[in-house]
């Protein structure tokens, strides 16, 4: 009985070895009609759910514009909650199609992990938090020799602080966890004197200590941390679709083409918007990806451009109120730079 | 007899193939065998796919590689400069150390709880009946964590250390002891304590020989105490006090010096003794009771008091009875230090899930652990049953 | 015929004489329990100091100080806390358990579908209790029903999609939900796989019985989170690429293969203890060998080993706990969660949460195996030696 059942089983399994494996990410995508995406467990700004399940962040806002793009609906996307062990297997092994889930682009990812970065979402840095009204005189990171640090495992950041303490010849004591929130419960316990994150990440977890004022981020960044969505090694065409998905909403805050103003652009006589928008007569932008010739249009009316979504998540409309920074369009001094869409 | 094998014989080989059992038997072995062997051809085949295209490189090669981590408790040397391979080692090492003080405590609470069970004292009894039914009943992680967050965390912070005895310290960063630091010639009190062991060993074996052959009775455990604690101290006290302190101290952060043992540690072994503690307690009662009342009668019978009786009837049968259950218990208390994972406590499986994440190497860290634990329950179970022979009930 | 004589039979009973002084009452009671000699005192002693150390301070923190009621983590922290309690105040903050007690039975499913989840556990448990209670008839229906025809209405009930549902999409599931969800499959699963694994083990087959040995000491000889671990991280790379793999299910998966492990040892146990005449019998009879084992053996078998299966199966419901290490939400995960919730934390947050989980599985854990010892003496046929 059971023999047999193996038996069976095992040429189900064989039947199933002949199915063949697709390569390619977008016609799988077509034809389960929505994007999965690989986000973080909860980073408020970044990827979070509210209280009715629904997820938001500037991650989440890229995978919806993707989605958007791909099949003008913003909600055509199913998120899978990855810590950051998980991630890079999720990705690997296609449980996901896209990872969208503050990951720093280093080389190692890029090649050893079979990995392809299609841009950066939030150029970040490493810093520090303490508790000022525990730490007084302390307003340097230089000053933190042998106290306890808490980070989270396996990820650079972790890393990065062992480099630095070292460089600087200072003392520390780490202390690891696995999960952002065993990490945030035990720095708000008062287990370690120092957190160490994104800086960015800092922000929004001082907004969940139980008194935020307390906290301050110290002024060092210690490392560069460009945050972006990660695609597989080896499809190339839902690779490009994804960076230009990318290039597309810098280039709409560059050209001014926001969500308000998306239906007057679509009139627009400008020939940078009409490229962009997909407007101009014969175009073959679009199709040459992949997708439609409106993509860019598809995304802007859903999601807003870059600006909107940075605004609208992560700075002045958000509890995070992280300026611009970095983050701004080069032609405001930043180093968001669009590549042209011609 | 003879008829009836003869009609066996004879009717032997007109059974149909189909239901001669033998035939049957093969068939389905080697329908268990392809089907086993397609399917880990299958995973074996998806997983060379898989990894292909990923471009992960396997092989062993990566713990070689420098760890860039730091681990916050370590018994040897290291440093973020260190390798991944010696990563492992401090992580296994951790395990081994929470492992095996977690059984120290809790063979002994767990002793003396079980004993408690068999106590003709109501109230004892009772306490030790809450104990069990209370601890058994609840998961083990849920043990851990009411050890860190409901006990430790909640301790002051360094600032407001609790003061203990002989310059100790206690507080939300762990338990600080001062440290001893050993002059010279403190070799040679460590040479005294062995050549004491050496000596107890003697008396002890000299003190046997003579009751067997006159009857006479030895202090032995007086003598050995004696010597044990005496050697030492005599060298102690001729090498002129070898010994100084090192004694933790606040500095700006934290309490500096001194021996700290961390509160993942603290709370790791503690859940682990107490939850333990509670089976073997119930192993315990259930092997004193295991052995026959009329053993005790018997030893009254021959005049041995109630101590001798425990030790020499009692105990020898029970731990026949108590060592098979126990060693499973030690087992699962070493594989329960795995759940270190959710408190920060660096064990195999963290340090492991930290390289798996910096490298990718997932089926090489996974292999490791399994490789690990397998190889400690079969050394751990491997010596318990060299011990349960030795106990064994020796038939003649 | 001969009358007998029985006048010195008595023909009415006598009447019942109060038991000994010195043996009744509280006194005697006192003096043999607890005070029957020096040592005896000492223990009691020591025993009292213990109860009253540990006693007071847990009901004047559970009870007596408890907060019952409240918004957000003031009434459970001191002033200095930034709270409303004096300072050195220590209470429990059930407020808190109260406030997220949707939260731990649901986790984050969504609220307009939740009586889903009750009607499930409406009908879970009008089936499971006919199932348990020895007098209702018809159980071989009733089991049916339970292991058969519920699995797949829970889960259309529960994940949706069809049938009008809304789909619900496990990673929403949380809570209580989950813990007992895992539990049924882990319970459900493990049994019949058990039984075939120890069947395995003592087959005549080699290779079967390699199979069987080694899967089960495999399993019995890792930690359960590195099957979890495998089931989570690995299990992708093992199947073709593109294949999804629902969360939840792989956690189900890992911990029924592992419990089953367990579980074959213990039939196993049992198997071992059926004398070697019931299998001879069985085959004197002429029955084959599934009939053999069906009729014969395990009937036999699996009464002797009852505390030991469901020991397996309270082994089983304490583990599902493992599953919040791979980042699933079960009564603990969220639990465990919300201790970082900003609004509520204080230092007796965590202790008071915890002290509501562990009372929950307690209860569950407690409960089998009062059920067991129940069993175990109504099935008792007085074979033992």
């Amino acid at each position: 009985m059971k023999t047999i059942l193996k038996a069976l089983l095992g040429s189900a399994v064989v039947a199933l070895l002949a199915a063949p494996a697709s390569a390619a990410t977008l016609d799988d995508v077509k034809a389960k009609g929505h994007i999965q995406c690989g986000v973080s467990t909860g980073l408020a700004g970044f990827s979070a759910p509210d209280n009715a399940g629904n997820w938001t962040g500037l991650d989440v806002d890229f995978c919806r514009a993707v989605a958007a793009a791909v099949f003008d609906d913003p909600n055509a996307v199913q998120f899978t909650p990855l810590s950051a062990k998980e991630r890079f297997t999720a990705l690997q092994s296609g449980e996901v199609d896209l990872l969208s889930r503050n990951t720093t682009w280093t080389i190692s990812r890029d090649t050893a992990l079979g990995l392809n970065f299609a841009g950066v979402t939030y150029y970040d840095g490493q810093g520090f938090m303490i508790n000022a009204k525990k730490l007084q005189g302390i307003n340097s990171a230089l000053q933190l020799s042998g106290a306890a640090v808490c980070v989270q495992a396996g990820t650079t950041t972790e890393l990065n602080l062992a480099d630095y303490f070292k460089a600087n010849n200072m003392e520390y004591n780490p202390v690891v966890f696995e999960k952002l929130e065993e990490v945030n419960t035990a720095y708000d316990s008062g287990r370690c004197d120092v957190y160490t994150t994104d800086q960015s990440g800092l922000y929004a977890i001082r907004l969940t200590l139980s008194s935020p004022d307390d906290h301050i981020v110290l002024p060092e960044i210690i490392s560069k941390e460009p945050l972006g969505p990660v695609v597989r090694h080896g499809d190339d065409q839902w690779f490009d679709i994804v960076k230009w998905v990318y290039y597309a909403l810098l280039n709409a805050e560059e050209l001014g083409v926001s969500q308000a103003n998306i239906e007057e652009s679509m009139n627009s006589d400008k020939p940078d918007v009409r490229r962009l928008l997909g407007t101009e007569d014969g175009t073959k932008l679009g199709s040459d990806l992949g997708l439609t010739n409106d993509w860019a249009a598809r995304v802007i009316k859903h999601v807003g451009n870059y600006g909107e979504m940075f605004e609208r998540n992560v700075g002045a409309d958000s509890p995070l109120k992280i300026s611009r920074g970095v983050n701004a369009l080069w032609t405001k001094g930043g180093l968001q730079y669009g590549m042209p869409i011609r | 007899m003879a008829t009836q094998q003869t009609i066996a014989e004879g009717a032997a080989p007109r059974v149909p193939l189909l239901y001669d059992p033998r035939v049957r038997g093969i068939a389905y072995q080697v329908l268990v065998f392809v089907g086993l062997f397609a399917f880990v051809y299958w995973i074996i085949g998806n997983t060379a796919a898989n990894l292909q295209r990923a471009n992960i490189a396997s092989g062993f090669g990566f713990l070689q590689g420098r760890a860039g981590f730091d681990i916050g408790d370590s018994l040897i040397q290291y440093s973020s400069d260190s390798t991944y391979g010696r990563a492992l080692v401090v992580g296994f090492l951790n395990t081994l150390r929470v492992a095996i003080f977690g059984i120290i405590t809790a063979t002994i609470v767990g002793f003396l709880v079980g004993i408690g069970r068999l106590s003709k004292n109501w109230l004892i009894n009772r306490i030790c009946l809450v104990y069990v039914e209370v601890f058994r009943n609840i998961p083990p992680l849920l043990v851990i964590f009411f050890w860190y967050f409901g006990v430790l965390s909640v301790l002051p912070l360094p600032r407001d250390s609790i003061a203990l005895p002989f310059g100790s310290y206690l507080n939300s960063r762990g338990f600080y002891l001062p440290k001893f630091l050993w002059g010279e010639g403190a070799g040679l009190i460590a040479l005294a304590f062995v050549l004491a062991l050496v000596f107890a060993w003697f008396v002890r074996r000299w003190a046997y020989k003579r009751q067997m052959a006159t009857g006479e009775r030895f202090p032995v455990l007086w003598t050995s105490v004696g010597l044990i604690v005496g050697l030492p101290l005599l060298a102690f006290i001729v090498t002129g006090f070898p010994l100084s302190f090192e004694f933790p101290a606040l500095s700006t952060f934290n309490l500096r010096g001194g021996v700290q043992i961390r509160p993942e540690f603290l709370s790791l072994y503690l859940a682990l003794s107490f939850y333990t503690a509670a089976f073997i307690a119930e192993i315990v009662r259930a092997g004193v009771l295991g052995v026959n009342r009329g053993q005790t009668e018997a030893s009254h019978a021959l005049g041995l008091r109630s101590g001798p009786t425990l030790r020499l009837v009692v105990i020898p049968q029970a731990l026949r009875i108590i060592i098979p259950p126990l060693t499973s218990q030690y087992l699962n208390l070493t594989k329960n230090s795995s759940l270190a994972v959710a408190i920060g406590y660096p064990d195999l499986v963290a340090t492991g899930g930290t390289t798996l994440n910096q490298t990718g190497q997932a089926i090489e860290i996974v292999a490791i652990w399994l490789i690990v634990y397998l190889g400690l329950s079969l050394a751990t179970a491997g010596f318990m049953n060299w011990y349960n022979a030795r106990m064994a009930l020796v038939e003649r | 015929m001969q009358e007998h004589d029985l006048s010195f039979v008595r023909a009415q009973m006598a009447a019942v004489e109060p038991p000994p002084v010195a043996e009744h009452g509280i006194g005697p009671w006192l003096r043999k329990n607890l005070f029957a000699n020096v040592t005896d005192t000492v223990f009691t002693i020591i025993g009292l100091v213990l109860v009253v150390m540990i006693v007071p301070p847990l009901v004047e923190w559970a009870f007596i100080n408890a907060q019952w009621s409240g918004t957000d983590r003031t009434v459970c922290a001191t002033i200095a806390q930034g709270g409303i309690q004096p300072d050195g105040w220590s209470g429990a903050c059930w407020a808190f358990v109260e406030a997220k007690f949707q939260q731990f039975m649901f986790g984050r499913y969504p609220i307009d579908e939740r009586w889903r989840v009750y009607l499930t556990g409406v009908l879970f448990i009008g089936l499971l209790a006919p199932l348990l209670i020895p007098s209702v008839p018809r159980k071989g229906l009733n089991a049916v029903l339970l292991f058969v025809v519920f699995p797949v209405v829970g889960y259309f009930l529960l994940s949706g999609g069809a049938f009008g549902l809304k789909p619900v999409a496990t990673p929403l599931w949380g809570g209580l939900m989950v813990t007992l969800v895992l539990a049924y499959v882990g319970i459900s699963v493990s049994l019949p796989l058990g039984i075939l694994l120890a069947l395995g083990r003592r087959s005549h087959m080699p290779v079967v019985k390699l199979v069987c040995v080694t899967f089960i000491e495999t399993m019995r000889g890792v930690p359960l989170i590195t099957v979890l671990f495998m089931a989570s991280v690995m299990l992708p790379l093992f199947l073709p690429p593109g294949t999804s793999f629902d969360k939840l299910l792989r956690a189900l998966i890992g911990v029924a293969l592992f419990a089953s492990a367990y579980m074959a040892e213990v039939i196993r146990g049992g198997l071992q203890a059926i004398p070697k005449g019931q299998y001879e019998g069985a085959d004197a009879l002429g029955l084959s060998y599934w009939k053999k084992m069906n009729l014969v053996v395990l009937p036999q078998a699996i009464k002797l080993v009852i505390p030991g299966i469901v020991n397996t199966f309270i082994g089983l419901f304490k583990d599902t706990s493992l599953v919040y290490i791979i980042g699933m939400f079960d009564l603990l995960g969220v639990v465990r969660q919300n201790f970082s919730d900003a609004s509520w934390a204080s230092p007796q947050t965590p202790i008071t949460g915890l002290v509501f989980a562990g009372f929950v599985f307690w209860l569950f854990c407690f409960g089998m195996s009062r059920y067991s010892i129940f069993m175990e003496r109504r099935l008792d046929t007085g074979h033992k030696r």
